[in-house]
């Protein structure tokens, strides 16, 4: 093969090819005014707005507001799914109580939600928060509640034949083995609740990214919008990798990880 | 080997006339309408090794459930150790704990990292003492089902077909390792087993159970190591009493020989 041959066949094989010659197209139909800035602003201006946006400190004055919603959501929203998980998963009574309950929440699509939690919580950050934490309760109580229940028999057995208490056979073999099952769990109630984000936060706010996009339509400042996507889209890869990290080490002993 | 080590080829060690360490009196156990044991009588001495044949469904699993104490029997005469230990067919290890920390697992008293790392020196896994479980080999696994079992000193050692799972050659290492082992410490033991001539090789005294209750019951008089002259008969006695069922291990006279050379 000719050196020019061989070139064409690794650009053709390349991943990262299509994705940069859509950005060159697109940067190219903005410069020759085929896609009007209130369309969508070329990629040249989005990365100008974004460093402008870096450098004044918007950026993080917002994301900081949307990431403590999002914590805070969070955080309450695991605490009840985890808590409710162990009620049911780890009593007859408790799944009796609580699953039916949380079988009802699953039906109701969170968002559907909107009006009454701004009735009952008006405009300011509780309907925001309550929302994302409302949201993030149902993956993490789904998947750690089957995986408690999941649990090998034959591990709680043999744990049981060597005089382990209910509470040691609670602490050392049912909770390590629904570990990866609540990180499951954990990994869709990020993504949930990002997803919750950008619709909460669009509610009368005064800050945040919902704001910044908000404010940004009234303007028709495209640019800033295309930023805000990016920065969700970049929130959603930081969470995956934020549980991806915490697996790498909760997990160590899983024979795909161990022998890498 | 220290001064502790009793001589494996007295078959029965000289001990005072003692309390049995189990006693099964007209044992029954139901599973809705299906009786699984009936009227079953069993005592085990102090440190005697029992062998459990049966085929399968023959209740051998649920008596040893009984034993283990995973299986309560309510209302009926069952005499059990509170110090026992099983060890599984399937290891049964903790995956997300290290070796030590299974062979730990429960343990309270006294240094317990250090009870943990003799008894897996003792079974010849000094070195993988920080491995995770699903690492270790099927030998190497169930040799540390074995330290888990023998670090609590038990006065009774349950073991559910804890070979069956294993090659040829690394069963028979493990036969040496629990005899040697049974020999240090002398727990109880029975064995339950589908395999004819690991009953022999290793048991003072063979009980058979066929369909929930004991129908052939063999006592070993004859030193380990010296049971080529008496394996022949007594495997096809017990055999015919399975109902001519094959065995699939090595013949007898291959265990007998290896065990004959071993253990000094």
């Amino acid at each position: 093969m000719t050196p020019n041959r061989r070139l064409i066949a690794r650009l053709t094989s390349a991943r990262w090819l299509s994705p940069l010659v859509l950005l060159a197209a697109w940067e190219a139909g903005s410069r020759l005014g085929l896609i009007p800035e209130r369309t969508l602003a070329a990629p040249s201006k989005v990365v100008a707005t974004l460093w402008g946006m870096a450098i004044s400190g918007e950026l993080a004055a917002n994301l900081w507001v949307s990431f403590l919603r999002i914590a805070l959501g969070l955080a309450i929203g695991v605490t009840i799914g985890v808590v409710l998980a162990l009620v049911a998963g780890l009593s007859r009574q408790g799944e009796v109580a609580v699953d039916p309950l949380m079988q009802i929440k699953r039906t109701i699509p969170t968002l559907a939600l909107t009006p009454l939690f701004i009735v009952w919580f008006g405009i300011g950050e509780t309907p925001k928060v309550a929302l994302i934490a409302f949201a993030s309760i149902f993956p993490v109580y789904l998947n750690l509640y089957s995986g408690i229940r999941g649990v090998d028999l034959r591990l709680l057995e043999g744990a049981r034949s060597f005089g382990l208490s209910r509470a040691e056979l609670v602490f050392h073999v049912i909770l390590p083995g629904a570990l990866p099952s609540l990180l499951v769990g954990l990994r869709y109630s990020l993504s949930v609740a990002i997803l919750v984000l950008v619709v909460a936060e669009q509610i009368n706010a005064s800050a945040g990214l919902g704001y910044l996009i908000n404010n940004a339509r009234d303007f028709m400042r495209t640019d800033i919008i295309v930023v805000c996507l990016m920065i969700y889209a970049g929130l959603g890869l930081a969470a995956d990798a934020l549980v991806r990290a915490v697996e790498g080490r909760a997990l160590a002993w899983r024979p795909s990880i161990v022998t890498q | 080997m220290n001064a502790r080590t009793h001589d494996l080829r007295r078959s029965q060690p000289q001990l005072p006339p003692r309390q049995p360490v189990v006693r099964l009196k007209d044992f029954v156990r139901r599973f809705g309408d299906t009786t699984v044991i009936s009227g079953l009588d069993l005592e085990i001495e102090p440190g005697e090794f029992v062998a459990l044949l049966g085929r399968s469904g023959s209740g051998k699993t649920t008596l040893l459930r009984t034993l283990a104490g995973l299986d309560p029997a309510p209302g009926q005469d069952v005499v059990v150790p509170d110090s026992r230990a099983v060890v599984f067919q399937d290891a049964r290890l903790l995956p997300w704990k290290k070796v030590w920390r299974n062979v730990a697992l429960g343990l309270r008293q006294g240094d317990v990292r250090r009870r943990a790392e003799d008894a897996l020196r003792e079974v010849g896994l000094g070195h993988r003492l920080e491995a995770w479980p699903l690492t270790l080999s099927g030998g190497e696994a169930q040799r540390v089902a074995l330290a888990r079992a023998l670090v609590r000193e038990p006065s009774l050692l349950l073991l559910d077909e804890p070979f069956a799972a294993l090659d040829a050659l690394t069963r028979l290492r493990m036969h040496e390792l629990v005899l040697s082992l049974w020999t240090r410490h002398r727990p109880a033991v029975m064995m339950v087993t589908h395999d004819v001539d690991e009953a022999i090789a290793l048991a003072d005294r063979i009980v058979l159970l066929d369909q929930g209750r004991i129908v052939t019951k063999e006592r070993i008089e004859a030193p380990r190591g010296e049971r080529g002259h008496v394996a022949r008969g007594l495997r096809d006695r017990l055999l015919r009493a399975l109902g001519g069922q094959l065995s699939d291990g090595p013949s007898p006279a291959e265990v007998i020989a290896l065990h004959a050379g071993g253990l000094a």
